[in-house]
């Protein structure tokens, strides 16, 4: 491949697979219009692969002297108490980041340092365990969450449609205005810091398709109208679909089922 | 007619407080544990289990009594973990039963902990499954108070310990080796095996790890024997199977019945058959990693591990993903590829670069961008990433989509002429979308039909 490539729409930063929640990517350049086009200069980098230009960086960070990190009572004694309860203390990596979630709202680096200060593990063995797991917040998410289930059953029953309708109601997006030709679609807009909404894999509920985890509670099925309502209700702090939560839900069936007993 | 459901872990299900353990024995729980630990040895238990011919629920379908029996015996620490990492799409019944019926799922845990000799038990249960992890906390600790769990079971002298450990968000862990990695606290990466769990698993002692639902049904093998259990479902698949069923039928939801019944009475009459005025083009008969059936070639099989290896497809968790003529099946592969790109560990190469190609080459079809050498490449892409990789994650791709080329050829070639016309290329999981060809905001694919 060349080393001369456009700056904009270069195909790698685009891959929606991996980064959760990564800034709206450039358009995919359309490969046959590049075929034979002259690209400007200033459009124009080199890439190297020498790293002079990287930062210079030194031995990572040890494991925390306990006495020099602060640690408040509460969070040390919950990673404790979760360290107590399996033959070795690693174990305690999951249970002491959500600890370190619950308490400051998601992963910060300084949660991360305490945490790693009672485990008595380096933070970035922490911080390496945090970025493989998808419920783990590397950054600030707001005061509620919101899970759009986008995988095939709720897909199928109209999960993406559910998805717009709650980004619309926390204005995430803005709706779509007559675009370029060759730009995206839609816009990015700032993001309000109150409710958060992000689609995500299967949530297994697909029984309630579509359906969304809200503040780690499952409700469906989902109307565009319900996603409204759940951001308002989000909002003035109150009760969130009292009708459509699933665990309100008897089993399907049942009423011709024969019961056998063991 | 006779009845189409016959509820053996479902009995009672919705009693109001079975999830606490006074309504649990009153119902009659807790009476095979007594049985299993005071009138039986540890052989005799494993001998029922493996009598009972009871096979994994998870998607192996692997005997259960045949695997504990794999454990070496002797004075050591010996591991038991409880797969409730239900991930995969199309699967809920582990849901149901956690939330509903937790002590059961307990009993059967300390009961297999004898059987296999474990003596330290986890139930790694997704992280997003937080209502059921607070009600498995809150029975765990009602079953440590009643003596049930502890230093001393029941007053044998035996040791079990129970923990509840919650995952925080990865399809990989319900791969048993990335499993046991990440309940010692790494990232969920697959082991190569051999050696396997029984042999050298969590903490590198002998590990026994079953799913949800095989475990709840050990009390009643213990409780009325293999004979009994054995009058249930065919030869090769005994017992019942709670079968979820959702996508385009009109009541979706968790279904118990004796395996070996027709597939059309789960699909048709249980869950209400397709929605009005539709038909039903294929489906998914065991989760979104089963390859998938066409109406006629699926509706009249019957319902059991050994007819849907037969018709070259799984029972796998038992999770039937419907979908009707309405449905683009180019569309459709590609949600079941990205799933799996977005979940891939990137441990193997086959896997971590061939979800990512078929994604690439099935967004290209949808746009209409493909040519038809595409088309082969996927098909081939399919075929080299089974049995090259740690685990089956990238399996679990391929059969679906080589199904799902071969026995939609059709669609694909269209796809592949003019694109699927007012298809959505929002991508799910990473919050990210790719314009469409030519710039034309993403048109939603489907109108919601809830």
């Amino acid at each position: 491949m060349s080393p001369l490539l456009p700056k904009r729409g270069r195909p790698w930063t685009t891959d929606p697979g991996h980064i959760h929640d990564a800034p709206e990517p450039p358009p995919m350049p359309d490969e046959q219009e590049l075929v034979g086009r002259d690209i400007p200069a200033d459009e124009v980098e080199v890439v190297r692969a020498s790293g002079e230009a990287r930062e210079p960086h030194g031995e990572p960070a040890p494991v925390p002297e306990p006495a020099e990190v602060e640690v408040p009572q509460e969070l040390a004694d919950q990673i404790r108490k979760a360290m107590s309860r399996y033959p070795r203390k690693r174990s305690a990596a999951i249970p002491a980041l959500w600890a370190v979630q619950r308490r400051y709202g998601w992963c910060t680096p300084e949660g991360i340092r305490q945490a790693a200060a009672v485990m008595g593990v380096t933070p970035a063995y922490l911080q390496s365990v945090a970025s493989f797991y998808d419920l783990f917040r590397l950054e600030p998410q707001g005061e509620h969450q919101v899970l759009v289930c986008t995988n095939i059953s709720c897909w199928l029953r109209g999960a993406d449609d559910l998805l717009e309708a709650f980004k619309r109601a926390t204005q995430r997006v803005a709706k779509p205005s007559a675009p370029e030709p060759g730009t995206p679609g839609r816009e990015a807009e700032e993001v309000p810091d109150d409710v958060f909404v992000r689609g995500f894999e299967c949530l297994g509920a697909c029984d309630i398709a579509p359906m969304a985890s809200i503040d780690e509670r499952y409700y469906g099925p989902l109307t565009e109208d319900d996603a409204r309502n759940v951001v308002e209700q989000l909002r003035a702090g109150g009760e969130v679909l009292p009708d459509k939560r699933l665990e309100d839900r008897k089993v399907a069936g049942g009423s011709d089922a024969r019961e056998v007993e063991g | 007619m006779a009845s189409q459901e016959t509820r053996l872990l479902f009995r009672q299900i919705d009693e109001p407080g079975l999830a606490s353990i006074e309504t649990y024995r009153e119902l009659g729980g807790y009476r095979a544990i007594e049985k299993a630990y005071k009138e039986m040895t540890p052989e005799q238990v494993l001998k029922e289990l493996e009598e009972s011919g009871l096979r994994g629920r998870g998607g192996a379908g692997f005997a259960m009594g045949k695997k504990a029996s794999f454990l070496p015996r002797g004075g050591m620490d010996k591991y038991l973990c409880c797969n409730a990492d239900e991930s995969e799409p199309g699967a809920f019944k582990d849901r149901e039963l956690m939330q509903k019926n937790p002590h059961q799922l307990i009993e059967g845990i300390i009961i297999a902990a004898r059987a296999a000799g474990a003596n330290r038990c986890f139930i790694f249960i997704r992280g997003e499954y937080d209502l059921q992890g607070d009600i498995l906390d809150a029975a765990v600790e009602e079953a440590y108070e009643a003596g049930f769990l502890g230093e001393d079971v029941l007053g044998t002298g035996e040791q079990v310990e129970l923990v509840v450990h919650r995952g925080a968000g990865a399809y990989i862990c319900g791969e048993e080796t990335a499993l046991l990695d990440s309940l010692e606290g790494k990232r969920g990466n697959p082991r190569l095996k051999p050696p396997f769990p029984a042999v050298q698993g969590l903490y590198d002692g002998p590990t026994l790890i079953n799913n949800v639902e095989t475990l709840s049904n050990v009390p009643h093998i213990v409780a009325s024997g293999a004979d009994w259990f054995k009058s249930m479902g065919t030869e090769q698949s005994p017992g019942t199977k709670v079968v979820s069923v959702s996508g385009d039928v009109k009541r979706p939801g968790n279904y118990e019945v004796e395996l070996g019944i027709p597939t059309r009475t789960i699909i048709c009459d249980l869950a209400g058959g397709p929605l009005e005025g539709r038909e039903i083009k294929g489906f998914f008969p065991g989760g979104s990693s089963s390859p998938v059936l066409t109406a006629d070639e699926g509706l009249d099989l019957p319902y059991s591990f050994e007819a849907m290896q037969e018709a070259g497809s799984m029972l796998g968790s038992g999770s039937i993903i419907v979908f009707d003529e309405t449905t683009s099946v180019v569309e459709l592969a590609l949600r079941t590829a990205r799933f799996y790109h977005h979940e891939s560990c990137g441990k193997c190469t086959p896997c971590r670069e061939g979800t990512n190609w078929t994604v690439k080459m099935l967004e290209r079809m949808i746009r209409g961008q493909a040519t038809p050498i595409d088309l082969e490449t996927v098909a081939s892409v399919q075929d080299n990433i089974i049995g090259n990789c740690l685990c089956v994650l990238g399996d679990s791709m391929a059969m679906p989509i080589g199904a799902m080329v071969k026995k939609f050829r059709g669609e694909f070639m269209a796809a592949i002429e003019r694109g699927v016309p007012g298809a959505s290329l929002g991508a799910p999981s990473g919050d990210t979308a790719i314009a469409p060809h030519g710039g034309e905001p993403p048109e939603p694919a489907r109108v919601g039909v809830a």
